[in-house]
């Protein structure tokens, strides 16, 4: 065991917990503030991974951005929506559980099956002290065309998303 | 030393967890909560194999990803927002209009 697999289990075990707490709480504002604290763990384990720029996006976009989306919008709906949670039916848990299961083992088969080993030194990813200049030149040289296309799927969700949720006076 | 196949089995279960988020939970912001979950936990193992091989690639399609699950949420939660205009309940046992 050295550092950096110490430092992987110990924030993939936070990471797990809080995910198994999001789905567990009855009420939602509990459920965001620990999907923070996932989203969070995702991030530095993203910057064990040597992926530093990435690290940090997700903590601006995902637990910045989308989670005080998530906030503002319990906070608009959550009164009468958390009045009525009543338990799941037993047959529903039970289906729900196999279900799980099923994704799992199957996820589990491919993934046992093969995966990539360690072929190069990882260090080269961040040479010089970060892997921003290394991101930066795959997304505009080689992914230029597809970096477009989420540009205007942005624009189209910003849009689309007035649209919807204005109110009709 | 850290392996691939350990982030991998990490990112089975953080997905695991999402799944089961979505199939029991009847709140719908609850389910996108975990669709959130499940998004990540492709991410991780796309992180996991751009720090394997090692290229960059991976990473920049993480980046994509990050993009489209933004767009994703921005347009979930308006619909939730306008289903909730309409119907008061964010249940989706409630939502039944096109069944029979």
């Amino acid at each position: 065991m050295d550092g950096q697999m110490l430092m992987f289990a110990a924030l993939a075990g936070v990471a797990l917990a809080s995910a198994v707490m999001v789905v567990t709480r009855r009420n939602l504002v509990h459920s965001a503030l620990y999907l923070i604290v996932t989203l969070f763990a995702v991030g530095a384990i993203y910057v064990l991974l040597r992926a530093e720029l990435l690290g940090v996006v997700q903590v601006l976009v995902y637990a910045g951005g989308i989670m005080v989306l998530f906030l503002f919008v319990i906070l608009l709906v959550e009164r009468p929506a958390v009045a009525a949670p009543g338990k799941p039916r037993r047959v529903h848990v039970a289906a729900s559980s196999l279900m799980t299961a099923l994704v799992a083992g199957l996820l589990a088969w491919r993934f046992l099956a093969g995966g990539p080993d360690r072929a190069g030194d990882t260090a080269a990813l961040s040479a010089q002290g970060g892997n921003l200049e290394a991101v930066a030149m795959t997304m505009f040289r080689d992914y230029l065309l597809p970096f477009e296309a989420v540009s205007v799927l942005l624009l189209v969700a910003l849009v689309g998303a007035i649209v919807l949720a204005r109110s009709k006076a | 030393m850290l392996a691939p196949q350990h982030v991998m089995l990490f990112s089975l279960a953080l997905f695991s967890v999402g799944v089961i988020g979505v199939l029991l939970r009847r709140n719908a912001i609850l389910i996108l909560m975990s669709i959130e979950l499940m998004l990540n936990a492709a991410n991780v193992n796309l992180v996991a194999f751009a720090w394997a091989r090692p290229d960059v690639a991976g990473q920049v399609l993480a980046m994509f990803v990050i993009a489209v699950a933004a767009g994703e949420t921005a347009v979930g939660l308006a619909i939730l927002i306008a289903l909730f205009r309409n119907r008061a309940s964010l249940n989706v046992d409630d939502i039944d209009l096109l069944k029979w």
